[in-house]
């Protein structure tokens, strides 16, 4: 029993001033169900590999004559197999019980944590939304990751409902593995920035694109209190929520305002430092493309641009390995993952105008604080794409 | 930037379970599976609420000899208490999940050995020998 790894209380999660209360059984639901997500992904999901190779694949080449040769023949191949079945029925239905549990724990106090964000972004600067900002096709096709009113949808003027909802429930996906204030990815993000600081690279104005309620860049915020943020998004209620979050830890330098990535009104050259944090795999084919240029126009010559994902799948990934990270393309509603996750990233970026001679990958894991929360990267569970460890695409002008 | 949060009047039970915007995917052949599994899985969530609750009150009533229900809101397991109850969970998990861990087991035993004998193979064979 003593090597078992064990996710923490959500007692531990930071509360900041927009935060949720949550009782007593809000939290053993949110402690179940991080432990049931860590069964899955180390207990049942090891048994879809061998359904596949041990029948699935067999059965397949019985009926068409040869073993799946692509993605699609796989998955094709694995729905019609029972344990498979079973183990992506109750992935979906951890993920609704989540979005079920994070709701009924927001909305009974959502009038007190619309009023706490209200009193902290009220006449603030910092906060910028504009109402004539179209919320994306590709952000409003499906509610992404089954979050009933995905990112934007506001139940009453001033509403921040959808950004708690996200927020206090990441603790369930990642088993605690984002850390107390599910800043993981923002602490490695800021950890990297320290480590290019001593080297030189000391960015005077960053800007984060799909920033949601701020938890991927509040850190990076923290490390470099002189330096200039701008966080944009679509979304008004995780707009507000994020200022507000911020601002109640204590940041000042951070602007949150909303709008669409594919065309910004900065200046070219008006950031040293961009970074998307697991975001472009939210957005579209044609919407990427111009996201991409866009960094390229805004960031200054010397500058680096971010972005944080998963890697793509390439030809030297094996089709099962394609097909298990694909699972939350038609199953989780992100309906862009598998085709982004097909894209040569580097291929795109030169599209986009930056030079392949100064691109690179990094990998990075989220940065917690051990003594209480799992490190994602000493974590050998291999869970095809939802655990914080992450493949980063630099690229530098 | 100022703007008045309106007060809202709904009903958390009702708009906690919205269904999110995009066809649901039916994994199983029959609707039915899907329907029970979605069932299951809720009752299996909360009894595991259920137990941690329960939990909670045994540890309390072992360390004062009384019962407050504010003690109950605000208790914080400390690491230790915690890892005893996510151990907790991962046992009564494990229960549940029989029928797949089983499935696995035996996925990999045909693997290994060929497909086990059904019952009727066996009741045949040791009925003629």
């Amino acid at each position: 029993m003593d090597d078992r790894q064990v996710p923490p209380a959500y007692n531990e999660v930071g509360k900041h001033g927009v935060f949720p209360q949550a009782n007593h059984d809000e939290r053993a639901r949110f402690n179940f169900l991080a432990n049931m997500n860590g069964y899955l992904a180390s207990q049942v999901l090891p048994g879809v590999a061998t359904a596949f190779d041990a029948r699935a694949k067999a059965r397949f080449a019985e009926e068409t004559g040869h073993e799946p040769q692509t993605r699609k023949e796989v998955r094709s191949c694995m729905e019609a197999d029972g344990y498979y079945q079973a183990w992506s029925s109750i992935r979906r239905n951890t993920m609704e019980m989540r979005q079920q549990a994070g709701r009924s724990l927001v909305l009974r106090q959502i009038n007190d944590i619309n009023s706490r964000a209200q009193a902290l972004n009220d006449g603030d600067e910092h906060l910028q939304l504009d109402a004539s900002v179209e919320v994306p096709h590709y952000v409003s096709a499906v509610d992404i990751h089954c979050m009933p009113g995905c990112y934007y949808t506001e139940l009453a003027p001033g509403d921040v409902s959808v950004g708690a909802n996200y927020d206090c429930g990441l603790f369930v996906t990642t088993g605690g593995m984002l850390g107390r204030y599910n800043d993981g990815g923002g602490q490695a993000l800021a950890a990297w920035l320290k480590e290019q600081y001593d080297a030189g690279f000391r960015p005077k104005r960053v800007l984060d694109i799909g920033c949601t309620v701020g938890h991927n860049i509040v850190p990076v915020a923290q490390a470099f209190p002189d330096t200039e943020i701008v966080a944009v998004d679509v979304g008004a209620p995780v707009l507000r929520y994020a200022h507000a979050r911020a601002k109640s830890l204590g940041v000042n330098n951070i602007t949150f305002r909303q709008a669409n990535a594919e065309a910004l009104d900065y200046e070219d050259g008006s950031f040293d430092l961009i970074i998307t944090c697991m975001f472009l795999h939210e957005t579209s084919s044609k919407a990427l493309p111009k996201i991409l240029g866009e960094t390229h126009r805004l960031l200054a010559e010397g500058g680096k641009v971010l972005h944080v994902e998963q890697p793509q799948y390439g030809d030297d990934m094996p089709l099962f390995e394609q097909f298990m990270r694909d699972w939350d393309t038609f199953n989780n509603n992100e309906p862009f993952w598998g085709a982004m996750h097909d894209m040569d990233m580097y291929q795109q970026m030169e599209v986009a105008g930056f030079d392949r001679a100064k691109m690179a990958s990094v990998g990075l894991a989220a940065v917690v604080d051990e003594s209480i929360f799992p490190s994602a990267a000493n974590d050998d569970t291999e869970d095809y794409g939802r655990k914080p460890a992450w493949h980063v695409y630099v690229a530098a002008k | 930037m100022s703007e008045a949060a309106m007060k809202l009047d709904i009903d958390p039970i009702a708009e906690a379970g919205k269904k999110a915007k995009g066809k649901r995917p039916q994994f199983f052949e029959l609707e039915e599976s899907e329907r029970l599994m979605g069932i299951l899985m809720a009752v299996v969530e909360e009894l595991a609420v259920t137990r941690e609750r329960l939990d909670t009150v045994e540890r309390l009533l072992e360390a004062s000899g009384g019962l407050d229900r504010k003690a109950i809101e605000d208790f914080h397991p400390d690491a230790e208490q915690a890892r005893e109850r996510g151990l907790m969970h991962q046992e009564y998990i494990a229960r549940v999940m029989r029928i797949l861990q089983q499935e696995r087991e035996a996925l990999e035993e045909a693997k290994q050995k060929g497909p086990e004998k059904t019952l009727e193979q066996v009741s045949e064979h040791l009925g003629n020998s």
